[in-house]
Order: C-alpha cells, then structure tokens, then sequence
C-alpha cells in the first residue's frame, strides 16, 4: 500500500507540496514511484525558472514510461535536489524526503485547491 | 573464450593479422586525403577469417524471434505476417535495379504502380489524395501535421497551434505534434476506454479558437472502438479544426468501415502494420498520408523522391492478393481472434474494460495481485515457452498493462496453444510464483538489469573496454 503522509498537499497528477514558511517542496508521491516502477532519470529546471501551477515543470523517466511533472503551484525554483541527477532511485527509497524542486510560492492561496492527506488517498484509491 | 551463443563479441574472436578477404587492386592511383580528415588513431576492427565471421552472425541470427519462427502477440503494432508474395514480387528483376534518379520517361511502371496503390489506399480509407513521401508512420504523422498547419495558415488563420489529443494515445501524436511547433491538449477517458465528450466540449468551448486538429486512434489503443466520432467530428469541424487519423490501428477497419466516412481529414498509414509489409528495425519503412480534397494543396515538401519504393511494392502485392472481396475480411478475423482470447483468459486475468474489443485488448495484470507477480514477469514467462512478448506497461491508463493482439493471419490451433500457456502462467504465479518472477530461465540471455541498460547503455565495444 502507497504511503500518504499527513501535512502535505496533494495534486491530481500525483505531485506533494511540503510548506515551510513561504517556500515548498514540491516531489511525486509514493503513489506514483510505485506505479512508475524504477526510475533511471529526473528532468528538472533550473534555480531562478519559473513554474506555473498546473504547468510541465520536468519529467521522471522510469524503464517502463515517460511522465511529465506538473507543478501544483506558481513560484520561482530555488533549488533542485541535484542528488537526484546520479541517483534517481533515491525516490523509489523515499518519493516523499526526496524532493526534487524547491520554490518561493508566489501565490500561496494556490496550495487551497489542492488535496490533503485524506482526499489525495481517496483519489489513489479511484 | 566461452561457446555460448551470445558469448562472445566478434571482436573477441578477432586475431590480429587474421583476413577472409583480400581487397582488390586499388585503381584510384595516388591521392592526398588531408590532414584534417585522416583518422587520429587506427579504426578498432576485428580481424577474422570468413569461417569464423559465418559461424558467428549464423549463430546470432538462429536466436533471432520473428512472426516466420513463432507467434507474436504484439498488441498495439499489428506485426502481421507479411507473407512471401510480396517479396517475391519486390524483387522482380523488372523493378529492382531502380533508382531515384532515373529520367521520369524510364520510370513510369513504378508510377503506375505509386498511382494504382494510391486507388487502393483512398478506395480503402474513403479519402481523395495520398502522398507516399513519407518514410514512416512517425514522418507520416509530422507529414499530416504539416498539412494542417499549412492548410490554416493559408486560410491567415495564425493562432490555431493547439492539437487535442486523448490521453490513451499513442506516444507518437504528443512527439509529432511538438516536433511540428504545436501544443498538445490532452483530452481524459472515461471508465469504458473512450473519450470523454464532456472534457472535448469544455476544451472546445475554452480554446476552439486556437485548435489546429484533434488526433484520434480507432479503434483506440485500448482495442475500443470510438463509437461518438461522429459527434466528435462535427464539434472539432465547427470550431474550425481538423480532424487526424492516426493510421496505426486501420487493420480491424480494413474493408469494413472508413476514415474518411467518419469525418477525418487527413491520416497516415503505417504500411508495415496494416499491409503486411516488413515491420521494425528501423525501415525501410512507409506512412504515406492521406487527405480530403483540398488538402492536396497543402502537401509540405518531406523528401525529394517518392519513399520507399520497395516497401510500396510490397504494401500493393498484398492489397492485389487479397482482392476486394477478401480484404473485408481482414478485419473481421483480426477482431474475431482477439475477442477469442480475452474471452479465453479473462478469468485468470484482469479484464479493466469488460467489453467486445477490435483487433487488441489490455488486460491489468493477472487477476490474483496476491502473489506479486507482475505483468513484466509474465512477459519474460512467455519467452520459455517460445512466444514473443506482447506489448507492456502499455497505455499508461492502467499499472500492469498487457496488451494483446493476434492478427488475422493466426490459425485457432496457435490461439488455443498461446491461450493455455497464458493458462499455465496463471497457474504458476499461483504455485510457484519464484519461477515466474526469476523468467525467463531457457533463453540465451536470463533477466536482463532494465535499470543499469537505461542508466548506463554500452552501445560500444570502445565503451565495453573502457568500463572494464
């Protein structure tokens, strides 16, 4: 069974946002490296891009597909888990500690049309 | 030096001296090649006698798998059988010394024959125009793209750079469109595999200005057949777009129902999946696209020659072979034995979308999830009992997809004996589920590491050295 952890917002494309202060952390789901299977690369922007919620940010490329990544929010990227570039198996060990983009929410009212823990695992469960 | 098949590379059998050819007198006299093209360093080429080099490729080409040694239940690829006609007429003296550059008085066989394929393909398909330029589906696909793109800019209408495509596509129409400068609108399906009309008409109502087309599949790549394409056609057609058949799934419709009658505009056909020419290894390949009339006006330039010449003779062969009354029958049969199938196995294995199918279907996974065995192992099951495996992870609407498709050409006899091997897996997972997920235990190479393959390919003997 996918892991869901409490606290964090959810996106219907399988996409979490951890909040601290004005920024997010923004990875897939345990739910979506499961169905993914094992992921051999992460296509991710660069520090200083925009993202635009319910935009293509990057994509995860695992040996059975291709899947784009949509941002569940707007803001500018300040980071990027650069251990992901050789290891992107670390979120097939943990999707939800890592994380593959950082950004400064420039519009944190966004995060209210997301879903919470229980929400997101009823629409896994669909 | 080890004696299995696969064992060693022919630059492991090389012995440096060693010849199977000597090279004959150099006529060219003496000629500078400059510096600046002169290889740094030696070519890195084994060096073998001719014995050595025919036992190897002899003893590679007996593990090749191919629809002429087994059954290929390849769903979402029609690898049909291409039968021996086609070659035989491909390789008439008359037509093989051909070459593109030819004067166009000497060549008008072959441009009687481009002209009669062309009757057959819009007889087939109900549409006015083919042009055969293009070298393969995916050049078909960007080939009728660029028709649409032209067709609006000439009618000034510059803004329509949207294609709605459903998000059971082929990979392929997302890649083509974007190669061709256009954006992709993704449009969901509903529970039954089709599209859903409701989501069309809010993209339509938000962003009908801007579509360019909406490209279908049908039947689609769950093996359903769109049964609204009518309603569909009529909404894209009304907010000024076109409509795109993807050509890949023709064969169930073959002499039973026609794009062109369901309101497409433009299409490709893939000729190696529908009409039996030879399929994969990268062509030669063909996907000449069809229009309307009107669109001719748009064709793009794509090639300087008429494609593939080869691959039309062989696409033209089997139309002619099977005649008009016997091609309605392709359809049916192909529909007939997949149908055969899924009925066969569906209680041993998921059936998402409990419905008759055209010529494919996609099962989840085996029905019991208890045991952990996944589709992919499955898969890599099929291959010890000497099958090809079908199409995985494929679409992407369910996690363990299994996508079958046994054409037309198979007898019931093969049916029956692929259906009591997939039986017979099922009961393995079941029993002894370490077999199914250690397969495949009989073949020359044993599971091979997807992971490390993706990571790290080694596409080179170069690279094999360095790495070592």
């Amino acid at each position: 069974m996918a892991k869901v952890i409490e606290g964090l917002y959810y996106s219907e494309s399988h996409e979490y946002v951890r909040v601290e202060g004005n920024n997010a952390f923004i990875g897939i789901t345990d739910y979506a490296q499961h169905a993914l299977g094992n992921i051999v690369y992460v296509d991710m922007p660069e520090a200083d891009d925009e993202v635009t919620a319910g935009e293509e940010f990057g994509a995860v490329e695992s040996v059975k597909a291709a899947s784009d990544l949509i941002s569940p929010v707007s803001g500018t990227v300040l980071e990027v888990n650069e251990a992901l570039e050789d290891e992107p198996e670390l979120i097939n060990k943990d999707a939800f500690s890592n994380w593959i983009i950082k950004v400064q929410l420039s519009d944190p009212s966004e995060l209210e049309a997301l879903m919470d823990a229980k929400a997101y695992e009823s629409h896994c469960a669909e | 030096m080890n004696n299995k098949l696969y064992g060693n590379l022919i630059f492991e059998l090389s012995k440096e001296g060693r010849r199977g050819y000597s090279l004959p007198r150099n006529n060219f006299g003496n000629y500078e090649i400059p510096a600046s093209m002169q290889r740094a360093e030696e070519a890195q080429l084994p060096e073998c006698d001719e014995l050595t080099v025919v036992r190897h490729y002899t003893n590679l080409s007996n593990n090749n798998f191919g629809v002429d040694t087994g059954f290929y239940p390849l769903g979402s690829c029609t690898m049909k059988y291409n039968p021996k006609i086609n070659e035989e007429m491909a390789a008439s003296s008359k037509f093989q010394s051909l070459h593109p550059e030819q004067p166009a008085n000497t060549t008008r066989g072959a441009l009687a024959l481009v002209s009669l394929l062309e009757r057959s393909l819009c007889e087939l398909t109900g549409l006015a125009h083919f042009t055969f330029k293009p070298y393969a589906g995916a050049h078909g696909e960007l080939t009728g793209l660029m028709i649409i793109d032209n067709y609006h800019r000439l009618r000034g209408d510059m803004q329509r750079k949207k294609v709605v495509v459903p998000d059971s596509a082929h990979g392929t129409n997302p890649a083509s469109a974007a190669v061709c400068g256009l954006e992709i609108v993704e449009v969901k399906s509903l529970a039954d595999g089709t599209v859903d009309f409701d989501d069309l008409q809010r993209i339509v109502a938000e962003q009908g200005t801007e579509i360019a087309a909406m490209m279908m599949t049908n039947p689609n790549t769950l093996g359903l057949f769109e049964t609204r394409i009518p309603e569909i056609a009529r909404l894209i057609h009304g907010c000024g777009g076109l409509m795109y058949y993807d050509g890949a799934n023709l064969n169930p419709m073959l002499g039973a129902c026609r794009p062109g009658d369901m309101g497409f505009d433009v299409m490709h056909i893939n000729l190696h999946k529908t009409f039996s020419t030879p399929h994969g290894g990268g062509g030669p390949g063909a996907g000449p696209v069809g229009v309307r009339e009107g669109l001719q006006e748009c064709f793009p330039v794509v090639s300087p020659y008429h494609g593939n010449f080869g691959v039309m003779m062989r696409a033209y062969a089997y139309i002619l072979s099977l005649g008009r009354e016997h091609v309605k029958e392709v359809g049916p049969l192909a529909v007939l034995n997949a149908n055969y199938i899924k009925e066969s196995l569906k209680d041993l294995y998921e059936l998402p979308i409990d419905t008759i199918c055209c010529h494919e279907f996609v099962f989840d996974g085996l029905k019991d999830k208890s045991t952990g065995v996944t589709t992919m192992d499955v898969a890599k099951r099929l291959l010890d009992y000497g099958y090809h495996a079908p199409t995985i992870y494929f679409p992407l609407l369910f996690h363990e997809s299994l996508m079958i498709e046994p054409t037309e050409n198979e007898s019931k006899e093969t049916l029956d004996a692929f259906i009591a091997v997939m039986r017979q897996i099922a009961e393995e997972a079941r029993m002894n589920p370490e077999v199914v997920k250690s397969a495949p235990l009989t073949t020359p190479i044993g599971r091979v590491d997807d992971v490390l393959a993706a990571k790290h390919p080694v596409t080179t003997y170069r690279q094999l050295l360095a790495d070592a």
